[in-house]
């Protein structure tokens, strides 16, 4: 294995520059290093203006996505070794799609307000107290939803749509497996809400099941499953309104009606 | 043109473009390109909604002002500092005491990155009926050497099960019973089974939740990605404070009838650590130098299992479920440290369910005595799970798995791994009441860094998270009774603002000729504060330690920044960060040099035995106008327990103790 | 050592201060070009299009059915027509093609839980192959017997 690799890493200062371009820098390569402690070694011995996004450096933040070679990946979780060994340059990019404010730092405040547009929280039919005690909910129900609970809202399902890129209105992956998340909670009574908002081409019929998300996912949530999952039941919904008496049934997804 | 412009009727890209292109004629509008009219709807759609700085950023085109001239201010009933699991609590707390106020949560990252979300475990309330509010009581007080104040304890018991209940019914995947009921587990130093969890990613789904609840609390707004610099006191009152929108650069005052600090701990002093870069103790230093004291500084937790290279947290859970610790020769050498004797199955309150304070102590024993494996990144023990089986292990520890796998690309379901004690929780903070309030009026705190103080000398572990949860409840209900009553600030408090705006600049921004690199007073502080204020203190230590800080203090001020923009400085956040870990480097030594006795995690070589006639005190270190220090003492409120001796691994004698029963 | 900062200014770049510009990199028409999953899923997608070309040429077969024994044969012969026959085979390749990604993909959108626990993909895709072959063999019997 090299003991140097070169990083060719994307920089932008909207202060000087129109357009990003690329700057090389050499870092030592050791067998525990991921890219993002090149990239920290770069801004504390190198280059102080290297600017990007980083937090708990062990996958569970979510902040340091970045495109590593042109795919969506967690710097915090790349191996330097793995591109060592074949010699290669690492080129490192801002997540793609979204729009970039600086170097490797990308804005995510689109991304913040789809993920409200989910209405991403347990909703009940009622006004329940706390003094009734915590819901139950068996081992079992909690398996159902739990795959689409795991997201660290690190955006690389973003960054590898091509829906997203190409349709800024898209809510995206991450938004859509999260409220299918709600939607399959047993608890959940909201389904019929959500689903009156997300079931539109900006919502779930966005989706071209291209599956590239649930392929760069760290976290394999299988966003692609969870929306693909939420179109049949946006159907079976949808027909259920013409034959049931009362239109749509609330909370129908997680059967608990 | 009005100088009006409430972003809610521009929200079409034509109308955005028609206001931009009246505003051209004004003087400052000549500097407008047409990549400006591209930004500005992207920015109402995008960060406008509850973000008052955006339709201010029009307001100011529009009225042909350039920003930047004077400081400009927002203003809020209730703001918190942090958005981790104690800001978002007491931010709803605030919210639901009173939907009129207006609340802010201001935080340097996006909440979903807050620390909270690497918490592992779990969280301690009591809910079994075999269980009692006393027993968790005397175990937190027992754990913290007695230095925890009992009635913030008997208050942190009773409502601990009714927080994470109420977490429960706001969505929070707790790990279940077969019959529907909260699964609960063993864990460090609790003699009862009393630990809520979800997988072995606790505090992720906590603040997930907490954060996905808040989103619908229209009350509730948020500054996401500001870092706030200063607070501005006016006569004796916290009335806001000063933050730079990382985004932009821009310095903005953002006033408030009621602060609460909740940015967590500052691991980050330390070199190795489990916590993540965030940790700089901004919140500690900022109510330092605002005047407010800090408590118990030296306290600081080393967590027994942290992976050699990167610090990563191995959860304690991984020995609750029946880990082993094991010296280089393979023995389990916690029974040599009057932790009990060792059983094939874990028992609670022995062996490797201890303190974790006693737990890293054994460590630096066994390296004196030569029994640690040497690595290339230190001396090293190790956790052996193999026993576990992998099923165990793939259904209650997947996430230790995992990180074992890829960041020591050891599976821990065959092989041994490697871990040391690292720096894990601060048990001292800001010194607070049991409602959340600091000295300083208008000032509150919850979280790790706040010192009420629940943990005393050691936190046990699943302690920290339900105390986020209680005590920001109880400093958002607090705060937003406070803010209820008093006024906003006024224009003094505006030009403490930009005085601060000034210093930056001068400082950092538009200096030049400085000569050291952030990076290199970093890690001799780094290296200064393990060498002097570890797991084991010695006054001489100390004392160089102290002076190191002070010189390295010295050298800050000649600091120099490759980064001179104002876009997305973290070089300028990294330099005000290193600002905050030194004075909190300097409290945290300072406070060690002055108690001279062992007491929970402070172990002083010189002083072995714990003290309780001159020491049952908190340490209050306040920063006087010169800038030095001062220690004083306050007693600890005892109320139900009096001190007594920590007892741990005694399973034949201690009636209470019991083996665990495997939750399936 | 750094490597020396570009100077790629030509002009004042339009910077208003605390008004950062964006940037917004264009998406290319031709994005599915570029990488190889991309690729794949627009092939997947225009498989259809030879899954159509099928349908219609079976439409036409029971049209020259209905219509008697010259249509028939007629049908018979322009299907002997040498760009026809290509066109054939390359549909054959997308339809099979378009059938082993919908059997893959499946799974996913339609998970099936027994006892507790999700079915591993592989149980949902695995009788859909078996009954695809068999169901393929006997026709092919019916067809060439």
């Amino acid at each position: 294995m090299a003991d140097k690799i070169v990083l060719e890493i994307a920089r932008y200062s909207p202060e000087s520059d129109h357009e990003p371009h690329f700057e090389s820098y050499e870092v030592p390569v050791k067998r525990e290093w991921v890219v993002l402690d090149a990239l920290n070694h770069i801004k504390d011995n190198v280059d102080g203006s290297l600017t990007y996004r980083w937090s708990c450096r062990m996958g569970i933040c979510g902040s340091c996505g970045m495109m590593v070679n042109g795919e969506p990946k967690l710097t915090c979780a790349t191996f330097l070794s793995s591109y060592a060994r074949n010699g290669n340059k690492i080129r490192v990019e801002p997540l793609r799609y979204f729009p970039v404010i600086r170097d490797l730092v990308t804005e995510i405040g689109g991304f913040m307000q789809k993920l409200k547009k989910a209405q991403p929280w347990l909703m009940r039919a009622s006004n329940d107290q706390l003094s009734e005690g915590t819901y139950l909910q068996t081992p079992e129900q909690l398996d159902r939803y739990k795959q689409f609970s795991m997201c660290i809202n690190c955006t690389l399902c973003y960054a590898a749509c091509p829906v997203v890129g190409l349709d800024p209105v898209f809510i995206g992956p991450a938004a859509l497996a999260l409220a299918q998340r709600y939607n399959m909670d047993s608890r959940d009574q909201g389904a019929a809400e959500r689903t009156a908002t997300l079931a539109h081409p900006e919502g779930v019929w966005g989706c071209t099941f291209v599956g590239e998300c649930t392929r760069v996912c760290p976290k394999h949530v299988d966003p692609a499953g969870a929306i693909q999952q939420y179109k049949i039941a946006a159907v079976i919904d949808w027909l259920k309104s013409f034959v049931t008496p009362r239109g749509r049934d609330a909370g129908s997804q997680a059967g608990n009606d | 043109m009005s100088a009006q412009c409430n972003w809610q009727n521009v929200l079409t890209y034509s109308s955005a473009k028609a206001l931009v292109g009246k505003a051209a004629d004004s003087p400052y509008g000549r500097n407008l390109s047409a990549t400006t009219v591209h930004q500005i709807p992207f920015a109402f759609q995008f960060r406008g909604e509850e973000n008052v700085r955006v339709w201010r950023s029009c307001d100011a085109l529009v009225a042909g002002r350039s920003p930047g001239v004077s400081v400009e201010a927002s203003s809020h009933d209730v703001l918190l500092i942090g958005g981790g699991a104690a800001g978002l609590r007491a931010a709803i707390a605030a919210a639901e005491v009173n939907p009129k106020l207006n609340i802010a949560v201001v935080s340097k990252v996006y909440p979903m990155r807050s620390h909270t979300v690497s918490a592992e475990g779990g969280a301690a309330g009591v809910a079994k009926p075999d269980d009692s509010l006393d027993e968790h009581a005397y175990d937190t007080v027992s754990g913290g050497d007695w230095l925890s104040d009992q009635d913030a304890v008997e208050a942190f018991v009773a409502e601990a099960p009714q927080e994470l209940a109420q977490l429960e019914r706001w969505g929070c995947p707790w790990n279940r019973e077969p019959d529907g009921h909260i699964a609960v587990r063993a864990f460090g130093g609790m003699r009862k089974m009393r630990t809520w969890f979800a997988a072995d990613k606790t505090g992720f789904h906590m603040l997930h939740t907490l954060f996905q609840t808040t989103l619908k609390y229209q009350p509730i707004s948020r500054y996401d990605e500001w870092f706030v610099t200063k607070l501005l006191v006016d006569d004796g009152v916290v009335r806001g404070v000063v933050a730079i929108e990382l985004m932009s650069g821009r310095i903005q005052a953002i006033l408030a009838k009621a602060v609460i600090l909740c940015t967590g701990g500052c691991g980050r002093v330390f070199p190795f650590t489990t916590n993540a870069n965030i940790k700089s103790g901004d919140g500690m230093a900022l109510a330092f130098r605002a005047g407010a004291p800090l408590k118990d500084m030296e306290f600081v937790q080393y967590h027994p299992t942290g992976l050699p290279f990167t610090g990563i947290l191995i959860t304690e859970a991984a020995r609750a479920e029946g880990g082993y610790m094991l010296n280089k020769d393979g023995y389990r050498y916690l029974q040599d440290y009057n932790l009990g004797k060792p059983e094939p199955k874990p028992v609670l309150r022995c062996m490797e369910l201890g303190p974790r304070d006693r737990l890293s102590q054994a460590f630096v024993h066994e390296h004196y005595k030569g029994r640690t494996t040497e690595t290339p990144y230190g001396p090293v023990v190790h956790l052996d799970l193999r026993h576990l089986g992998e099923k165990l292990i793939n259904a209650k520890l997947p996430f230790v798995r995992e990180l074992c796998q890829k960041y020591q690309n050891i599976d821990p379901v065959r092989e041994l791994i490697p871990v040391r004690p690292v720096v894990h929780y601060m048990m001292g903070g800001v010194s607070t009441d049991i409602h959340g309030a600091t000295p300083l009026h208008g000032l509150y705190a919850a979280g790790e860094v706040a010192c009420v103080s629940l943990n005393g000398a050691n936190r046990l572990g699943s302690n920290s998270l339900p105390e986020c949860l209680v005590f920001g409840n109880r400093a958002g209900k607090a705060a937003a009774e406070f803010a209820s009553q008093q006024e906003i600030g006024n224009g003094a408090v505006l030009a403490q603002a930009a005085d601060e705006e000034n210093r930056l600049k001068s400082e950092f921004l538009n200096k030049t000729g400085g000569h050291e690199r952030i990076a290199t007073i970093r890690t001799e502080m780094q290296t200064t504060v393990e060498q002097s204020a570890g797991i084991y203190r010695e006054e001489s230590l100390l004392r160089e330690g102290l002076h190191k800080i002070m010189e390295l203090q010295e050298r800050y001020q000649d600091i120099n920044l490759d980064d001179r923009s104002h876009t997305f400085n973290t070089e300028l956040e990294s330099a005000l960060e290193l600002g905050f870990m030194l004075d909190v480097a300097q409290s945290m030594v300072a406070s060690a040099m002055h108690r001279t006795e062992s007491r929970g995690a402070h172990q002083r070589t010189d002083f072995p035995m714990r003290n309780d006639e001159k020491f049952l005190a908190h340490s209050l270190l306040y920063r006087n106008f010169d800038g030095s220090a001062r220690v004083e003492y306050s007693p600890v409120t005892i109320k139900r327990w009096p001190p007594g001796e920590r007892v741990y691994g005694q399973q034949a004698q201690h009636p209470d103790a019991q083996a665990v029963q495997r939750v399936s | 050592m750094p490597v020396a900062r570009q100077a790629t200014i030509k002009s004042p770049p339009q910077y208003t201060e605390f008004h950062p510009r964006w940037y917004r990199p264009k998406v290319s028409v031709y994005w599915w070009l570029g990488e190889r999953h991309y690729l794949k899923f627009i092939l997947r997608e225009l498989s259809s299009v030879f899954v159509a070309v099928f349908v219609v040429e079976t439409l036409m077969l029971i049209n020259a059915l209905r219509s008697g024994p010259e249509a028939y044969a007629q049908f018979l012969q322009s299907m002997q027509n040498p760009p026809v026959i290509v066109l054939n085979v390359i549909s054959l390749f997308f339809v099979v093609f378009h059938t082993i990604t919908w059997f893959n993909l499946a799974p996913s959108a339609t998970p099936v839980r027994m006892g507790g626990k999700r079915l591993p993909d592989a149980m949902i895709a695995g009788p859909a192959y078996l009954a695809w072959i068999v169901i393929s063999v006997f026709i092919c019997w019916l067809v060439l017997r």
